[in-house]
Formats: C-alpha cells, sequence, structure tokens
C-alpha cells in the first residue's frame, strides 16, 4: 500500500497554490450548511441523532483522510484513537465532573500526543507493515481497555455511562437536536482547521511526501516530523470525534472500538473520496446509511448486501463520492460552454 | 521444563496453521502482487463446501481434492468477475472490494448454512504409531501437510515455466507482457491457488476450532502477522513466521504472569511489530534496494 493513486492533479493545483474559494464555491458552501442548519427540524430524534453520528464520524473521516489521502500513511488502527478520545471524554466526565464542552479538546490534546508518539516508530515502517503495525494497535485496544489493572477508570469490560448534555440557556430544543448542533460546531471549526492546515506549505510539505518521499527531503522538507505531527493531527481529529461519540451515544464500552470502527473510517475515507476535505462528509454519511439501507434490502444477509454496495460503490465511482460530483459538475459546465 | 515443551508443541501446532495460511497470504502476493485481506473468508467458504460434501456421503480424501479444485475454480472466478474491473484504479480501492468480499463471504455462509457451531472431521487416526507426548496425531498431520503444501508450492514456482511466468507477471508486469506471458490470466491464476491452499488450511484448522462463519479471523491474522515476519517475498519464510507466531503466542501467554491470555494477542502482536521497526522486509525477506 506504499503508492496510494494519486488524486486527480487539478485540485492539487488548486490546493497548492493557496487558493481561495471562488464565488461558486462560496454559494455551494452556504447552502450546504443552511440546508444543515434546517434538517432537524424536519426529522424525528432518532433521524437526528444518525446525523450527530454521521457529522461525528465525518470529523473522524477527515482526520483519516488527512494521513491517508494526503500524506500516503496508511492506518487500520484510527478506532484506537477514536477508543482515547472518547474514554478521555467519559473519564473526565464521570468521575472527574468536568463539563461536556472542555472535554473536547482534552480528548484533543490526549490523542495529539497519543498519535504523535506512535508515528515515531511508525516511521520505518511504509505499506503493508505499516498496515500490520496499525492493525494490531486495533486488535489490541479492546484488549488493553478491558485489562484489568486500570478497570478501576475504564470500567473493564461495562465501559462508563454519561448522562447526554441539556442545551444550554433553557433552549426549547430536544437534547438530541442540541447535540446535532453542537457537534456541527465542532465539524466546521475542524473542518477549517484542515483547509488551513493543507492548502498552504504544511499542506504541500505533506503531498510532496506521499508522492515522492526522496525528492521531498531532498527539497528540504523534514519528513521524519511531518510524518510523525500528521500521525498526531490525524490522531487528534479522530480522538476529538471520538470525544463527539462518547457524549452522543452516552456511553463507552471496550469491544464497540475494534477492528470493524477502523475498517468503517477507511470505507468513508475511500467511498467519500481520497484527498478530498468535503469528501470526508459523504464518508460519515455512508458509514452511518449504508449498513442500515442494506438490512431494509435484505434482513438475511445484510452484511452481504453491504459488500455489494462497496464493490458497486468502487466500480462506478472510483474516486469517491466528491470524485464523482466533481466529474458530473464537469460535465454539467463544460456542456454548458459548448452549447 | 514438561510445561515448557508442551506449550512449545502446541505453538508448534497451532502455527503449522498459521503457517499455512501464511503460504496461501504469500502465494497471492508473489503472484499478484497484493495482499488478500478476504483470504480467511475464502477459505471458510471453502471448508463449508467441503462440509456439505462430507455431509452428502462423499469420501474424506475425494472431499479434499474436490474442494481444492472447486476453490481453484471459484478464485479464478473472484479474480476475473470481481476485481478485474477495479484493476489499476489504486491500491485503496482494491482494498475496498476485498473488504466488500470479506463481507460478502461471512454474511452469505451464515445465511446458507446458519452461525451455529459445527463440528468438523479429521482424516488423521486418532492414535499415533509411536505415542507422542506432547503433541496430539491432528497436530502432527498438520504440520505435516503444511510442509507438503510447502515443498509443492516451491517446487511449482522454482521449476515450472508457469510458476516462472506467474512470479514474471507479479514482478514486472510490462516486461512479462513484451515475452508473450498473458498477465492478466497469471493473476488469475494467482488467485485460484491462493484459494486452493486456502482451502487446505481451512480443512486442517476446522477439526481445531469448529467450523463457523467467522473462524478464520483471528487466524488470518496470525497468518499475515507470520507472513509479515517471516518476509512476504519468501514462502519458506513465511511458513517458519507462522510457526514462530504460533510459539511465541503460546510461551508468552504462559511465561509472562501479568499478561496471561487476556494480553497475549496483544503482546504477540507487539513483538512482532517491534521486530519488524529493526528489521523492516521480515527475518527471511530480500530487501529491495531502489534506485533514485
Amino acid at each position: 500500500m506504499g503508492d496510494q493513486s494519486k488524486p486527480e492533479t487539478r485540485e492539487l493545483a488548486a490546493l497548492a497554490s493557496g487558493a481561495r474559494l471562488s464565488r461558486r464555491q462560496v454559494v455551494g458552501l452556504v447552502a450546504a450548511l443552511a440546508a444543515a442548519l434546517v434538517l432537524p427540524w424536519f426529522l424525528s430524534d432518532y433521524r437526528t441523532f444518525q446525523f450527530t453520528l454521521a457529522i461525528i464520524y465525518a470529523i473522524a473521516v477527515l482526520g483519516l483522510n488527512i494521513l491517508i489521502g494526503y500524506n500516503g500513511q496508511f492506518s487500520l488502527g484510527h478506532a484506537a484513537f477514536y477508543a482515547v478520545g472518547a474514554y478521555t471524554a467519559a473519564i473526565l466526565m464521570d468521575p472527574g465532573g468536568v463539563a461536556y464542552y472542555w472535554t473536547i479538546p482534552a480528548a484533543g490534546a490526549v490523542c495529539l500526543v497519543v498519535g504523535f508518539l506512535f508515528g515515531l516508530p511508525a516511521l520505518r515502517l511504509e505499506g503493508l507493515y505499516l498496515a500490520l503495525a496499525t492493525f494490531a494497535l486495533s486488535v489490541a485496544t479492546p484488549q488493553l481497555l478491558k485489562y484489568d489493572a486500570i478497570s478501576k477508570w475504564t470500567g473493564g469490560v461495562q465501559g462508563v455511562a454519561i448522562i447526554k448534555p441539556d442545551p444550554p440557556f433553557d433552549l426549547p430544543i430536544s437534547q438530541d437536536r442540541w447535540l446535532y448542533y453542537f457537534t456541527l460546531v465542532v465539524m466546521l471549526v475542524m473542518f477549517v482547521g484542515a483547509w488551513n492546515l493543507l492548502r498552504g506549505r504544511t499542506g504541500r510539505a505533506l503531498k510532496a511526501i506521499r508522492d515522492n518521499p526522496i525528492a521531498a527531503s531532498a527539497m528540504g522538507v523534514n519528513t521524519a516530523l511531518y510524518k510523525s505531527l500528521t500521525f498526531g493531527v490525524s490522531a487528534l481529529y479522530t480522538g476529538i470525534a471520538g470525544a463527539l461519540g462518547a457524549i452522543a451515544i452516552q456511553f463507552v464500552a471496550p469491544d464497540s472500538f475494534n477492528l470493524f470502527l477502523s475498517i468503517s473510517f477507511l470505507v468513508g475515507v475511500v467511498i467519500g473520496g481520497l484527498a478530498s476535505i468535503p469528501g470526508a462528509v459523504f464518508g460519515g454519511v455512508v458509514i452511518v446509511f449504508i449498513p442500515n439501507l442494506a438490512e431494509q434490502v435484505s434482513k438475511a444477509a445484510p452484511w452481504a448486501i453491504y459488500g455489494i454496495f462497496l464493490i458497486l460503490f468502487m466500480y462506478f465511482m472510483p474516486t469517491g463520492i466528491w470524485g464523482f460530483i466533481r466529474m458530473l459538475y464537469a460535465r454539467f459546465t463544460r456542456g454548458r460552454r459548448a452549447g | 521444563m514438561d510445561l515448557f515443551l508442551q506449550q512449545t508443541f502446541a505453538g508448534l501446532a497451532f502455527g503449522g496453521v498459521y503457517a499455512c495460511v501464511a503460504l496461501a497470504v504469500v502465494m497471492i502476493y508473489q503472484a499478484t502482487d497484493h495482499l488478500n485481506f478476504a483470504q480467511g473468508e475464502m477459505a471458510m467458504f471453502s471448508t463449508y463446501i467441503a462440509y456439505t460434501l462430507l455431509h452428502h456421503g462423499v469420501p474424506y480424501w475425494w472431499t479434499f481434492l474436490l474442494t481444492m479444485a472447486i476453490s481453484f475454480a471459484g478464485g479464478v472466478l473472484v479474480e476475473r468477475i470481481i476485481l478485474r474491473p477495479v484493476e489499476g484504479t489504486g491500491v485503496l480501492n482494491e482494498v475496498i472490494v476485498f473488504i466488500g468480499l470479506i463481507a460478502i463471504f461471512n454474511s452469505t455462509a451464515g445465511w446458507i448454512w446458519e452461525y451455529t457451531i459445527k463440528p468438523f472431521p479429521s482424516p488423521f487416526p486418532k492414535e499415533t504409531l509411536i505415542p507422542f507426548k506432547f503433541i496430539g496425531p491432528h497436530d502432527l498431520g498438520v504440520i505435516g501437510v503444511t510442509l507438503l503444501v510447502l515443498a509443492a508450492v516451491f517446487l511449482f514456482f522454482r521449476f515450472t515455466p508457469v510458476g516462472l511466468a506467474m512470479r514474471a507477471a507479479a514482478q514486472n508486469p510490462d516486461s512479462a507482457r513484451l515475452v508473450g506471458i498473458r498477465v492478466g490470466w497469471m493473476l488469475a491464476l494467482g488467485w485460484g491457488l491462493a484459494a486452493a491452499i486456502g482451502s487446505v488450511a481451512g480443512m486442517m484448522v476446522a477439526p481445531i476450532v469448529f467450523l463457523e462463519p467467522n473462524m478464520m479471523a483471528g487466524i488470518l491474522l496470525y497468518g499475515f502477522a507470520g507472513a509479515l515476519l517471516g518476509g512476504i517475498s519468501n514462502p519458506v519464510g513465511a511458513v517458519a513466521g507462522g510457526f514462530m507466531v504460533g510459539v511465541l503466542e503460546n510461551l508468552v501467554g504462559t511465561y509472562v504472569p501479568f499478561i496471561g491470555s487476556q494480553l497475549k494477542l496483544s503482546v504477540a502482536l507487539v513483538l512482532i511489530v517491534a521486530v519488524l521497526v529493526f528489521r523492516p522486509s521480515g527475518l527471511f525477506g530480500y530487501v529491495v534496494v531502489k534506485r533514485v
């Protein structure tokens, strides 16, 4: 898995030049944001909760995408960072008594450090070997969380239960809708942060390392530092998503942070769109809703349907949903100009 | 000392299974330059086919051969029909297709044969001619079969024209095509062979862990770890790696008190990763020198 597929060079060029958003993009963003703001008023509390989860997964997918899509490092272990974030938040809230919004930056900081430290030995490993190392991390996480010596804090197999936050200032909205808006705001902050990080000098360095590490170091990029830092930043995003996830589900248990979660993040990255920031949103939606959809198609073998969905996605949208949308858009505008 | 020997041999017995899976993993890697994450689920599915054949009264060794043949055909078909369209669209896209295959095989097996645990017979006699203290007859049989398969694979790749063509197609597809090798079919053949070897692994594992749709999940992990530990470019190394992983896992679980059985999987994996940090291409792998 050393050579990742190269995303479209046009997007790279646009990002690399530190381009500002075009007017069309601004219009699109504002429309999307407006849609996201009114969405919960058309949905039941349960559906709202599902979209909250989709937003949370979108943040995690963005974190993994920074690592895989922009820096070319492979990870099957991001459920571990998600778990660290979730447990940090849960422990701070339950025995700690810290307000839920303060747990988010705390979880991010803890994961930044953990991710950076994991990224140091990972420097030695590439491709398949890095996949194995992160895979090991994924397998070890539930077992470590259940470990007896730390069960005083982690609650062992039972995990930790936390209370769903109430909306502040006596706002007349339900807890689920409040949580939706809260995660939406966090997501916007994280996405703007990623956009700023990736469009400038840092982003160029990351992509140079992905495309040709030797050339990158010859140009004076500190490859080791950037690669470990990318691991840290990626873990920070995933950890913040984990903290939000713990608050939304009101519960953390070791077995929910398994390999399947790591694989889901990977599926979200590739199906949403490799090396694209908006793709992460679609990735989050796919992670939450495709298994549901598969279950509606066939109760007997839902995962077989899920597998077929994955394969069909790769047949018809090899560059992910965002790549597909860009392609459609390009066709549409070209056709109009010609006509 | 007795405990040590017993644990070592028990580790070797399980290591034989890991080695078999590791071999299948390396086979597909050599023939296609890819790791197949769906290998374990394919082996599980093959074992279910063997189970059905046995259920209909086919004698064991005929079942064994028939299952290998069916798996070979199945592997070729999967490559031709499912993998072909995503070829060359990027490694990650292929990984997603592998994940899709895992889900399909696992769910379909559960749907056809249900999730209940089923016993699977061992072909080996209940007792060995010379009673052996530390290792059962089935375990000995597993080690024997693994070594036989290894020998067959080695001879195939080393001495047959098809084996040579397959290696060429994986290592340098463009040049291979120029000398008249049909690269696409070599890939399909590699998938077929790997599926057949995987089915052997499945039939050897099933009497130990019992037949159920999730039986290969952990074993594939160990096989994968064994293959990487031994060196993904070397079938002999992969088999040695598989045995080492089995022994390591057992000894770590027995002798390091605070680990016990709770953490032995994690510790074994951490040790493997630690080895890889110092020898990034595995213990017996070839170091590929890159020219800039």
